[in-house]
């Protein structure tokens, strides 16, 4: 089986764009990512597109229509927030599968403001605030909540998450947010479900990403391996049966699965791993995160948030790119912009906000329902 | 308009005589317990094996957290909890008779399950719900 390559990636600056388009979107990351490798749409072999809003809405096709409609097969991809990974995986897959050898992943999203999840559905009354709270920041309270419980983590250490997150933004330019937020700052936001403040929420944003993706031979031939990185794993689980998982979903089984096949399919340990994207759509996601990825034992999360050893400069970097607390979470889009991210840095072209030496990192999604997807990439040799 | 209060949830259970109860359904094969209707069990994959089960109204609190910031109309702040019965089944729904602060919620603190008026929301059609909250055990 040949090897596949990420060739070009790029990621637009995360924003709020109301005046276009779910494609347009999609179309400004696509031709960054296909300038970025000097490539043509003409040159790629199939499209795999992932968009949640307009899931059922041929967003691929119409993202061609603005950049070259050339006839080639095009797969819209949906699931929940692990659908832009989810697409890069089937990207990926088509290239492993020798069936094409270049092909263009792209994850995109347009979101509105506010509170996501709690709408329930079904007939009669609403739930919400009823049968508790389905909105997403009281979902994933409990699961750090959880964590509390389990290993007595504080509300102060989830906040820290953010502290970090926000300072990291502030040497992305791509980041939605450049701005500090200090420990009493965090803390002191409006709560929206305890222990998470507003500070502690990813923000909903409008962006996109995009990667083309080429077999060993195909990147060869083009004279692209200087800036290539190798996928050395590409894994997504779905949720496995536990025992609270109908009124309490589940983050932590799929990623703990998915993170042992990914480490397994690049024969590689987490000690390997010279930074990490993972998925903090909560500060309270995250420290969970740290455990199920294994980055320390079951319990030293809050410690490992303590002694500095995620932030830049420590002993494993976790969302140098600000994560979705700060960079923004454009659901779709997010999966592929985290492969951005460390890709960057394994080129050496990540700036004030390089990890040194970076030559392996990883990348991590969820979404809730559950999907988890894991890549581990790889500076070409 | 129905004469007396709907159920707000399928697996909240009306009895004509008798009490209300939270309805589950468990797996004969490998006991696992599913809250409302199985068909299937969805941890061993058994088909056919799913029986009804009446879970019990006395359990202890797993996990919370306190809600803030809501929707228009919902009133803030309260305790959205989860909640282990006893004897199997894992349910959601607000901590009621509980100071909103986490320095009075313990974890694996007794609760038990309450029946009452859905706080008075009403469906299009003008009928009353009946729903379930969990309060501390004394």
């Amino acid at each position: 089986m040949t090897d596949a390559y990420v060739v070009g990636v790029d990621m637009i600056k995360f924003g709020r764009f109301p005046e276009k388009t779910v494609p347009q979107l999609g179309a400004e990351a696509a031709l960054l990512a296909l300038d970025d490798c000097g490539l043509k749409i003409q040159d790629m072999q199939a499209l795999y597109c992932g968009n949640l809003g307009q899931a059922s809405g041929m967003v691929g096709q119409r993202l061609l229509q603005e950049i070259g409609q050339t006839g080639i097969p095009v797969v819209n991809v949906s699931n929940a927030c692990a659908t832009g990974a989810t697409a890069f995986r089937e990207a990926w897959t088509s290239v492993k599968a020798e069936l094409y050898d270049l092909v263009l992943a792209v994850g995109v999203e347009q979101m509105g403001r506010g509170l996501l999840g709690g709408g329930g559905g079904g007939r009669g009354i609403s739930k919400e605030g009823l049968l508790g709270s389905g909105t997403m920041p009281s979902v994933f309270a409990e699961a750090g909540m959880e964590h509390s419980r389990n290993h007595g983590t504080t509300f102060e250490q989830f906040a820290k998450v953010s502290v970090k997150n926000h300072h990291h933004s502030t040497m992305n330019a791509k980041a939605m947010y450049q701005i500090e937020t200090p420990l009493d700052v965090v803390m002191n936001a409006e709560m929206i479900s305890y222990p998470n403040t507003k500070l502690m929420c990813s923000v909903n944003v409008d962006g996109s990403a995009a990667a083309v993706i080429a077999s060993e031979k195909k990147a060869r031939e083009l004279g692209l391996m200087d800036r290539a990185v190798k996928v050395r794993a590409s894994v997504l689980t779905s949720d496995p049966w536990q025992e609270r998982d109908l009124v309490m979903p589940d983050v932590n089984t799929c990623t703990r699965k998915a993170a042992a096949a990914a480490y397994d399919m690049a024969g590689l340990g987490p000690d390997d791993i010279d930074l990490i994207e993972l998925h903090d759509c909560f500060a309270t996601a995250e420290i969970l995160h740290y455990e199920n990825l294994g980055l320390c034992k079951d319990g030293d999360a809050g410690r490992l948030i303590d002694d500095g050893d995620v932030e830049l400069g420590g002993r494993i970097p976790v969302n140098v790119s600000g994560g979705l607390l700060s960079k923004g979470h454009p659901l779709g889009a997010t999966g592929i912009a985290n492969i951005y991210e460390v890709s960057t840095h394994l080129r050496g072209e990540a700036g004030k906000r390089q990890v040194d030496g970076a030559r392996i990192g990883l990348t991590h999604v969820i979404g809730l329902g559950s999907a988890c997807g894991i890549h581990i990439l790889e500076k070409a040799a | 308009m129905s004469d007396k209060p709907l159920p707000a949830v399928p697996y909240l259970k009306i009895p004509d005589d008798g009490e209300p109860f939270i309805e589950g359904h468990r797996c004969s094969s490998c006991g696992a317990t599913f809250l409302g209707v199985r068909d299937n069990c969805s941890k061993c994959g058994a088909r056919d094996g799913m029986k009804p089960v009446r879970l019990s109204n006395q359990g202890e609190l797993y996990s919370y957290c306190i809600v803030h910031r809501s929707f228009p109309g919902i009133e803030v702040p309260y305790v959205s909890a989860i909640v282990d019965l006893d004897g199997g089944g894992t349910v959601k729904g607000n901590l009621i008779n509980v100071e909103p602060d986490p320095s009075k919620i313990d974890f694996g603190m007794p609760v038990e399950v309450v029946y009452d008026d859905a706080l008075g929301r009403k469906d299009s059609d003008g009928n009353s719900y009946l729903s379930y909250f969990f309060q501390p055990r004394t």
